[in-house]
């Protein structure tokens, strides 16, 4: 974003500079007296950044101390690299990574793939109130808590009262105990997560579609393409940018768990962790539950250092591909 | 061009548009029906007796018509209510508060003879690529200011988001300069211009961004979870999950004989349907005020998507 604007206006920036340079101290002021309203409607939102965003980057430290109540932040005792070394030794480090990394790859190709489905076939419909009707449903579950889907979960695969098992068993199959069987989540995991998240993201799609030039379209028309090629010549190459875009804010956060939801669905469910631990609930647990305040710092940390990684990297490799869609 | 209507038009009769209308309307159809069937299932057990679903199972229709679960909901029905009006006046304050702050952070940093935007954008925006985590965030909201057990604890972390921002700020971009300019020439002050060239001009975006802040007030659990412990001030989200806990937590001492059966039977207090009934109470205002605000909702998003 910065580049790009100073780009535009390559000039008016060196001008300012000139003006900066003569003005130094005194022209710092000046401009400060300037932009006064500027600055005052700032204000609120700056300070409330400073106190809830970079103060507590300052609280990183407690990954490297061994945090006790008196001390707090501040006056508690170096720790070193212990908090690390027990994570890593622990073997938790590797299993909740892969777990929070396999997750998102599996949600990130499949939401993606069935939100583009969804937006072109209801294209597609030429019934309008079939077409609102089911993109309003399908828009629903988006507005719901994690708690409720959490109760949603527990109504379908409950072992004694859960929809599934009704049905596996009409179907003459043997009860599935789902709570106790860590290898279903994944699949009970990435189904909650695209049901959540499918009309919401095809509402995206449906924006770049309705964008689409309708003369390409006829173009197409006119050149006998047939509605398939129509689809995957003109429609999805056209949706292109947006995909990217949307996929580089997903892939940024490859490395953070959906909390809310993995909570809510698995809970304290010890049984499932080989499965369904990733980064945010062991963060979590280790604070909340076993009062590890450096033990859960120093995962943070792991994962804050990981996402910063991650973010700036898939952005330089689309800032490759096109300058126009980074996001700084 | 009228041939080429006409052309399309009879295209539109081929065999491949027919093959893509029956995969569209059933693809559609079937994922509707998806999203639908955890709702109607919540809706069923709720008006179903304890008995038949302990028997049964959880289904798509009522069963043994009853409504025991919601005369248990509102036996007490001030606890309801209250955690109701809590979440009421904390979304109500925090949209309010909340599209405030955004939009005027929003419209400075859109102001192009503002020679300091890029760097307080980044000041912004850095702020999503890399953040201190959970241990010193709940530090600074218990140790650090004291909010531990306040609603300022519910109300503060979701204030600002850095995402509205960026939505707020396309969308002000895309007011055209000259109407600012005019504006300031009729010499208006920042405020002024803000508040009554600026801020008709954006209804969608305060509507979108409004909608987003409430939603989350309305369905944030997770501050209650970590720093709310008097049960009086339970947000609605988190008096639906502790009840669903409780409920449970009562069931297993039950089973365990902790509790004897014999004092409160399962059938005598229902708790699957009662768990179904609390859900639905909860929901419910959700899901019928849905149909209104949807329409604002895909505006908002679909006006941003394209505009972003």
């Amino acid at each position: 974003m910065r580049y790009r604007v100073r780009n535009k206006e390559g000039e008016t920036v060196n001008n300012n500079v000139a003006v900066k340079k003569k003005g130094g101290v005194k022209g710092f002021f000046k401009k400060v007296y300037k932009y006064r309203a500027f600055l005052l409607m700032l204000l609120p939102a700056v300070v409330y950044t400073l106190i809830f965003a970079y103060y507590p980057m300052t609280g990183i430290v407690l990954a490297f101390k061994k945090y006790t109540y008196a001390g707090g932040i501040w006056g508690s005792a170096w720790n070193g690299l212990n908090n690390f070394k027990f994570f890593f030794q622990s073997g938790q480090a590797g299993l909740v990574t892969r777990n929070t990394v396999l997750y998102n790859v599996a949600f990130i190709i499949i939401n993606t793939v069935t939100q583009i489905a969804v937006a072109i076939l209801l294209t597609e419909i030429h019934n309008k109130h079939y077409r609102k009707v089911t993109q309003s449903i399908m828009f629903l579950p988006y507005f719901i808590s994690w708690v409720i889907v959490g109760v949603m979960a527990f109504n379908i695969f409950s072992s004694d009262y859960g929809f599934m098992n009704r049905l596996i068993v009409a179907l003459g199959g043997e009860k599935i105990t789902f709570y106790t069987k860590p290898e279903a989540w994944p699949f009970i995991l990435v189904f909650f997560n695209l049901w959540k998240g499918v009309g919401y993201g095809s509402v995206m799609y449906l924006a770049a579609i309705m964008g689409i030039d309708t003369s390409i379209y006829e173009a197409a028309a006119i050149d006998g393409a047939n509605v398939f090629q129509r689809i995957f010549k003109v429609t999805i190459p056209m949706i292109m940018p947006t995909t990217i875009i949307l996929f580089l804010l997903s892939v940024g956060g490859i490395f953070k768990g959906n909390f809310d939801m993995f909570y809510n669905l698995v809970g304290n469910n010890g049984l499932l962790y080989n499965y369904t631990d990733v980064i945010d609930t062991l963060t979590f647990r280790a604070l909340i539950t076993n009062n590890d305040f450096g033990m859960s710092a120093a995962i943070g940390l792991f994962q804050s250092v990981l996402c910063f990684i991650t973010v700036v990297l898939v952005n330089k490799l689309v800032g490759k591909y096109d300058r126009d869609y980074t996001l700084f | 061009m009228a041939a080429n209507t006409n052309h399309l038009g009879r295209v539109k009769h081929g065999k491949d548009v027919l093959a893509l209308n029956i995969i569209a309307y059933t693809f559609c159809g079937l994922m509707a029906l998806i999203c639908l069937v955890p709702f109607l299932m919540i809706l069923a057990g709720s008006f179903s007796s304890e008995s038949a679903i302990l028997k049964n199972g959880f289904s798509l229709l009522p069963q043994d018509f009853s409504l025991e679960a919601y005369k248990t909901v509102f036996k007490e029905p001030i606890v309801v209510f209250r955690a109701y009006a809590t979440t009421i006046c904390l979304t109500i304050a925090g949209t309010f508060l909340g599209l405030a702050l955004q939009t005027m952070t929003a419209y400075v940093l859109a102001r192009k003879e503002f020679e300091w935007r890029n760097v307080f954008s980044f000041f912004f925006y850095f702020t999503t690529l890399f953040s201190g985590g959970l241990v010193p965030y709940y530090l600074l909201i218990r140790q650090t200011l004291h909010l531990a057990d306040s609603y300022l604890a519910l109300l503060l972390p979701l204030l600002f988001s850095v995402y509205n921002l960026l939505i707020m700020k396309s969308y002000i971009l895309g007011i055209p300069e000259s109407l600012i300019d005019a504006a300031k020439i009729d010499g208006c002050g920042e405020f002024r211009t803000l508040v009554q060239v600026v801020l008709p001009l954006i209804k969608p975006a305060l509507a979108t961004v409004g909608l987003f802040i409430a939603l989350a007030y309305w369905n944030d659990w997770y501050n209650a979870m970590l720093y709310i412990k008097t049960e009086a001030k339970y947000p609605l989200q988190y008096f639906l999950y502790q009840k669903i806990n409780d409920i449970e937590g009562y069931k297993k001492l039950i089973a365990n004989g902790t509790v004897s059966g014999a004092v409160v039977s399962s059938v005598s207090l229902p708790t699957q349907t009662l768990k179904m009934a609390l859900t639905i109470v909860v929901t419910g205002p959700i899901v019928l005020a849905y149909p209104f605000v949807q329409k604002y909702f895909v505006q908002g998003i679909t006006i941003g998507a394209v505009k972003g």
